[in-house]
């Protein structure tokens, strides 16, 4: 176990080293173009060289390299070149409205979802199972600019509940948050669903399952004690996977509404080539998305007992 | 019918010619009559695919061309025609956006899987056949690219280096052949241990015959399953990227340009500029998700 944890973690070192590398030199791998961005499009040759020599820019790329990394795993993320502030004052209010989001997407997703994978799965083929499969099938369909538009439709235009943005000017306000949550949930949960159904179904069909509705045990009894604990294994890892689509989800939904988060700083970077809070979002999404599929890995192993014990 | 008379025949009764390899993928396609949910997908994607080649004769106009701008459905154009879809913000015609923009979305879509399944195949039968360090490494570059959450990597790679359609189906092979490599690599290493590999090996076929004409044949039901799941990611992407503005450029229709476009006309009361376009990517996917789902309903029936 010790073994399989220490492994998962090397690899994640390596896979986060690689990508590091990867935003490094994509962004700021030749100088000239990193202090186009700095300066502007009206610089003079003479000032991107100055300013080449000025911030070490000058030095082989490796060295630079090495010299980001340091300063990176110190915390220092740079300055922003559209708001000509440190990314970290920026970057970290950003991450945390995007925390919040995916936050209560993420439980009110994985709770729906496992609630009628659950309820699909215990009687395969019955009538509520074709629904839920049905319907589950159509919401992952509508991708989430299409449902952004749609709800925004019923319940901005035409009932007139909710806010149409969620820029939430005038402070939080948990309301702005109810058509960006519903949009991300309507898209993700047929997946966790679905697996949930594949997996519920089959335990309950298991030998052992028979054995204690034989026996007796009253069958709600079953279904609770029994059969959620073994059937809840496999839905796990897939339920660890969706923070890495929904880091993706999130730059769409938070574009969308016009919400202040992570996905939405990233785009506007990426637009007009802010490289330090590109580099800063780029390594922060891909280690929440690591992170988590290791976390996953590992609490899959533990929980799995076929695997524990061979 | 049955001829229980025990015979020792010394020469084998002659093996049928094996079916050719399309006929094979075609019939495993065939099966899909048996499902209904796999019949409504694939008339679905039939119909676009239909509209696709038929736009020059279904688009009532220019999809550039500006007319009467905010003409709600079904109202009358200026020449005695109907704008069926209505107009958009600029006055041109929504049907025929709809109709050329799903061309585009189409086009590209296919193109874009298919380049992907292109890289993803050949990756993934080399980890697979090959193993060892080719394994490793392939697997390693894969496990890198598949740590981006999706759309982070697109928005990185279009906006470094442009929005174009060579780009976008650039972006879409780097992005998910990892994910047709995993898939074919799991295939390749069980198919590897058939006996009819072996029999290949041991006539002394070459790694890439037996690797194109022996696995992957029978790698195919997956395959197709995998194939038409992924042809509905790409239309979401593509449209995504339209609708952040890193799409194929304006002002061709794009489904999800054209939703960015017209989002903000919903609360001005012309909701069918931006929620037909997202009803069209919605239900192409639909039908691809559908396919996917009869197909392997049907594979797993047998």
């Amino acid at each position: 176990m010790l073994n399989l944890i220490l492994r998962r973690l090397g690899i994640m070192l390596l896979i986060m080293l690689v990508v590091s590398m990867l935003l490094f030199f994509m962004n700021e791998g030749d100088p000239k173009l990193v202090a186009r961005s700095v300066l502007g499009p009206f610089a003079q040759d003479q000032q991107l060289e100055a300013w080449i020599q000025q911030n070490g820019y000058d030095r082989p790329i490796m060295v630079r390299y090495i010299d980001w990394l340091v300063r990176l795993s110190q915390g220092d993320l740079g300055d922003s070149i559209i708001y000509k502030v440190p990314v970290n004052e920026i970057f970290w209010d950003r991450l945390a409205n995007t925390g919040i989001l995916a936050g209560v997407t993420f439980l009110v997703m994985v709770a729906l979802a496992l609630v009628l994978g659950v309820l699909a799965g215990i009687k395969e083929g019955s009538i509520q199972d074709r629904v839920i499969s049905f319907v589950s099938i159509i919401t992952t369909s509508i991708p989430e600019y299409a449902s952004a538009v749609i709800l925004g439709g019923i319940f901005v235009f035409w009932l007139g509940w909710l806010p149409g943005t969620s820029s939430m000017t005038a402070g939080f306000n948990p309301v702005e948050l109810i058509l960006p949550v519903m949009v991300l949930t309507l898209y993700g949960f047929g997946y966790i669903a679905r697996m949930t159904r594949a997996s519920m179904a089959e335990v309950m069909t298991s030998q052992y399952i028979r054995t204690a509705v034989l026996k007796g045990i009253p069958y709600n009894r079953v279904v609770m004690r029994h059969a959620l604990r073994n059937a809840l294994i496999a839905p796990f890892t897939v339920i660890m996977l969706q923070f890495n689509w929904l880091l993706s989800g999130v730059v769409v939904t938070e574009y969308a509404f016009g919400y202040k988060g992570f996905g939405a700083l990233l785009l506007e970077a990426a637009l007009r080539r802010d490289i330090y809070v590109i580099e800063a979002c780029g390594i922060v999404a891909v280690f929440v998305a690591v992170t988590t599929q290791t976390i996953g890995d590992i609490v899959y192993t533990y929980l799995n007992p076929r695997i524990r014990f061979s | 019918m049955v001829d229980i008379t025990p015979t020792r025949t010394t020469t084998p009764e002659p093996i049928a010619r094996p079916p050719s390899t399309v006929r094979r993928w075609l019939e495993s396609i065939a099966l899909l009559r048996e499902s209904w949910v796999g019949s409504i997908g694939a008339v679905i994607v039939l119909g676009f695919a239909l509209m696709a080649v038929l736009a020059p004769l279904i688009a009532p106009y220019d999809p550039n061309l500006p007319m009467v701008p905010f003409a709600f459905p079904l109202s009358a154009a200026p020449d005695g025609g109907v704008f069926w879809l209505g107009t958009d913000h600029l006055g041109r015609d929504m049907l025929s956006r709809i109709v050329w923009g799903g061309q585009r979305v189409l086009i590209y879509a296919t193109v874009a899987t298919m380049a992907a399944y292109v890289v993803g195949v050949l990756m993934g039968l080399m980890a697979g056949y090959f193993r060892g360090w080719t394994d490793e490494i392939i697997t390693f570059i894969a496990n890198v690219i598949l740590s981006f959450p999706v759309m982070v990597l697109y928005v990185l790679i279009i906006a470094k280096f442009g929005a174009s359609g060579a780009n976008i189906v650039l972006a879409v092979v780097f992005a998910s052949s990892p994910g047709i490599m995993r898939i074919v690599r799991s295939l390749t290493l069980d198919i590897a241990t058939r006996e009819y590999v072996i029999a290949a090996q041991t006539r002394g076929e070459s790694s890439w015959y037996i690797m194109l004409w022996e696995i992957l044949p029978n790698a195919r039901g997956p395959l197709i399953v995998d194939f038409c799941l992924r042809m509905g990611y790409t239309t979401i992407t593509i449209g995504a990227l339209g609708f952040l503005g890193l799409g194929l450029p304006p002002p061709d229709p794009d489904w999800g340009g054209m939703i960015t476009e017209t989002r903000s006309f919903v609360l001005a009361g012309f909701p069918h500029m931006a929620i037909i376009p997202a009803v069209a990517v919605s239900l192409l996917v639909l039908g691809f998700n559908m396919l996917a789902d009869g197909l392997r309903e049907v594979a797993l029936r047998d």
